[in-house]
């Protein structure tokens, strides 16, 4: 029986004085809300959390260091696997990046399509994100209805780029081909109806008792802490901030898109759920202007020293045959130089920091992801709520561990 | 010999054939629970649900079944092998057993006692020690919790419980469930007791431990809560435990106010359908509310299920007991 009560709480008798120790419990990261593969080890009283020690790194694959031996292209697909609740975001930030050090510019179609794009798989990582939080606070209808629409929408990543997932679609100097025909109009048709799961989900949650008991005032962070900790993303709009990437440095074409930054009050688990449905329904804005306003025109920039020859001057033009190979194998050059290249993820600030020294390969790429900063933050925000309320927090953060043990 | 045989065995095996009669009926209807629930949530989650095994899915619960049997067991290092088996043998034996009392039809009774009521509270209450064992002796610090949060759960929702049953008694005089049933032959007592129901049905729920009151097994936050260690044949007496306390509870709202064997409306059409079927019709009625539910909402966190048991049920309840005897002293309704 001595073992069998080794698992319980210990009371140590020193001086006279019952000295309780605080019940430690490993949660995950075999956990069903563990979102992956984190690992907290948790320091109970009770059922309130004392502290909660986030352990990362189970999912370190060495992505950055295994990009400084790919060229450049190459490289595109790690980014798939960085976050891959959304895909395309990522790859955006690296295309970005190099394309400063090339100091090139996409054609306005591919510049509309990569926006179209991101704003798609926004869709699809707030859908992710909304239901399965309410997975873990309980509620589990919402979670299935949402992955009937992520379905879809990952059709259409089928569609675009051949993958349902791990998209590989975006280049330096545009996107890898042009949209199938027949794309533009069935996601038209999809932003029609996608506003009714919005307000599907928002009649299931946002005015259920027990899901606002649940959420509000859960998880507080208030502005300057979300500023201190590093914040992004609705992390920080929810605190009541209105920073969104998109609007005070808009890359692509953002600056043409006419769309609202929504922004929380009160900094809770709640108010970030709120930012989220809003998000989906704005970036649906976004999707509609993207394809009433897509232009027509080449989807990669013309430089052979960037973007491989059409196939058909291949088989003509000795040269364009050259440029084939040599892209291929060796890859293109990029100019010495760095860059710190930021976008607004679905998650937060997601930022690619690339150091080029000329060669075909980049020094070093150091990538900053949102969930590690926001993982940061677990601790405070769980401290003194109890034990379910740190499953509402780390839904409410939105990690995947993708990115953050990259 | 022949006093042997009528005064002992015939009355023996009688009974246990009525036990059989009872219980067989009763491990059906919760294999086919579990397909019911599978199939109602499917269709609220825009899926299928079973449709594999068997025409419509229908053999899948005895798929399952056969799964489990078929696993192997496994004894957590350090747990205590006693009591670990016993607590799922208890919670099994315990929703059984209460099924004694309940009448199906007018003397369609195992257990016709005058005290029937309370001994289902009491039965139902007990149900409560098999988690906490089945907590103590997994050694595990996520069943430990579910055990912990079990415990103070189904404490405080019986509280509110015994004085909605109260409320119940007072208006029929009796503690015997048959007369609990026939006292409704005017008007079911949803009706005049209506916040009592809804009292009594949210209690129910939580104490079977159902969403959104699943605590002990907080699937998000204690992975399983109490039977995170339990595997096989001991999982599945829990859950078949976990199911037939449902339909007992759902048993128990439909004799105490919706009539039990009662049809709706005592004429023609209504009474065709034997008593047992409308109380089978009415059990269902309640477990599809069960099912409704648990798609639907989150679960409440600890302290708000506790806030809920003891800052609102139970003071309303007494409110209610106090205005319900009132009423009936002030009338002369009481019974005689």
């Amino acid at each position: 029986m001595t073992i069998a009560t080794s698992a319980h709480p210990t009371a140590e008798q020193s001086g006279g004085k019952t000295q309780i120790k605080p019940y430690t419990m490993n949660f995950g990261p075999q956990h069903p809300a563990a979102h992956g593969v984190l690992r907290l080890v948790m320091e109970l009283n009770g059922e309130v959390v004392e502290r909660c020690d986030p352990h990362i790194g189970l999912l370190h694959r060495g992505t950055e260091k295994l990009i400084e031996y790919k060229t450049y292209l190459q490289a595109v697909p790690y980014f798939d696997r960085l976050d891959y609740v959304s895909p395309m975001c990522m790859e955006h930030a690296y295309v970005l990046g190099i394309e400063k050090l090339l100091r090139i510019q996409a054609p306005l179609r591919a510049q509309y399509i990569r926006v179209l794009f991101s704003e798609i798989t926004r869709i699809l990582n707030h859908i992710l994100s909304i239901t399965t939080g309410a997975l873990d606070v309980g509620a589990i209808t919402p979670a299935l209805w949402g992955f009937e629409e992520r379905e879809i929408l990952m059709e259409f990543y089928e569609r675009v780029s051949g993958a349902r997932l791990h998209a590989n679609y975006f280049r330096p100097g545009g996107v890898a081909w042009d949209l199938p025909a027949g794309l533009t109009d069935d996601i038209w048709e999809f932003t029609e109806r996608f506003p009714k799961f919005v307000e599907d989900i928002d009649n299931l949650l946002t005015d259920n008792r027990i899901f606002k008991q649940r959420t509000v005032d859960i998880g507080v962070v208030s502005k300057e802490q979300a500023f201190d900790w590093g914040f992004t993303g609705p992390m920080l709009r929810g605190s009541g901030v209105a920073w969104d990437l998109r609007k005070s440095q808009p890359y692509e074409v953002y600056d043409r898109m006419d769309f609202d930054v929504p922004v929380g009050l009160t900094g809770d688990c709640w108010a970030r759920y709120l930012v989220r449905m809003e998000e989906m329904r704005q970036s649906n804005r976004i999707i509609r202007q993207c394809l009433k306003e897509l232009p027509d025109g080449p989807v990669r920039v013309e430089d052979r020293k960037v973007a491989p020859p059409p196939r058909g001057e291949m088989k003509r033009s000795m040269e364009a045959l050259i440029h084939h190979f040599k892209l291929f194998t060796e890859g293109f050059h990029v100019p010495e130089g760095e860059t710190y290249t930021a976008i607004e993820a679905p998650k937060g600030e997601f930022a690619v920091y690339l150091v080029s020294d000329g060669t075909n390969k980049p020094y070093r790429c150091k990538i900053r992801a949102p969930g590690f900063a926001h993982l940061q933050g677990l601790d405070f925000m769980s401290k003194g709520h109890m034990l379910a309320d740190a499953v509402a927090n780390i839904a409410s953060m939105d990690i995947v561990f993708g990115e953050i043990d990259r | 010999m022949a006093e042997f045989w009528s005064g002992f065995l015939l009355p023996l095996i009688i009974i246990v054939l009525k036990i059989l009669a009872i219980v067989v009926p009763l491990l059906v209807g919760v294999a086919y629970m579990t397909y019911a629930e599978r199939k109602i949530m499917g269709a609220m989650q825009l899926r299928q649900g079973p449709s594999i095994v068997g025409p419509f899915g229908l053999l899948q619960p005895f798929a399952d079944g056969l799964k489990l049997f078929s696993k192997e067991h496994i004894l957590p290092a350090g747990s205590n092998r006693v009591l670990f088996y016993m607590a799922p043998m208890l919670t099994f034996f315990l929703a059984l057993v209460a099924w004694a009392v309940i009448p199906f039809d007018t003397g369609m009774v195992l257990a016709d006692i005058n005290v029937g009521i309370l001994y289902l509270f009491a039965i139902s209450s007990l149900g409560v020690y098999g988690i906490v064992v089945a907590g103590w002796a997994s050694n595990s610090r996520y069943a430990f919790l579910g055990a912990l949060r079990s415990a103070a759960q189904m404490v405080s929702y019986e509280v509110s419980m015994g004085l909605v049953i109260i409320s119940v008694l007072l208006c029929v005089g009796s503690l015997n469930l048959t007369k609990i049933v026939e006292a409704q032959q005017t008007i079911w007592f949803a009706i005049p007791l209506l916040p009592m129901f809804v009292i009594f049905f949210i209690s129910a729920l939580a104490e079977t431990n159902r969403s959104p009151f699943d605590l002990p097994e907080g699937e998000s936050e204690l992975v399983a809560g109490f039977m995170v260690e339990y595997s096989s044949m001991p999982f599945a007496l829990f859950f078949l435990g976990e199911y037939a306390n449902m339909i007992l509870m759902s048993g128990m709202t439909s004799i105490l106010f919706l009539g039990g064997w009662l049809p709706p409306l005592p004429f023609a059409p209504f009474t065709w359908i034997p008593g047992p079927i409308w109380f089978a019709l009415k059990i269902a009625l309640c477990l599809f509310v069960y099912v409704w539910v648990r798609a639907t909402m989150p679960r409440y966190r600890y302290d708000q299920l506790m806030r809920l048991g003891w800052k609102v049920f139970l003071p309303f309840s007494l409110v209610w007991v106090v205005l319900t005897a009132g009423v009936l002293v002030t009338f002369g309704w009481l019974p005689k």
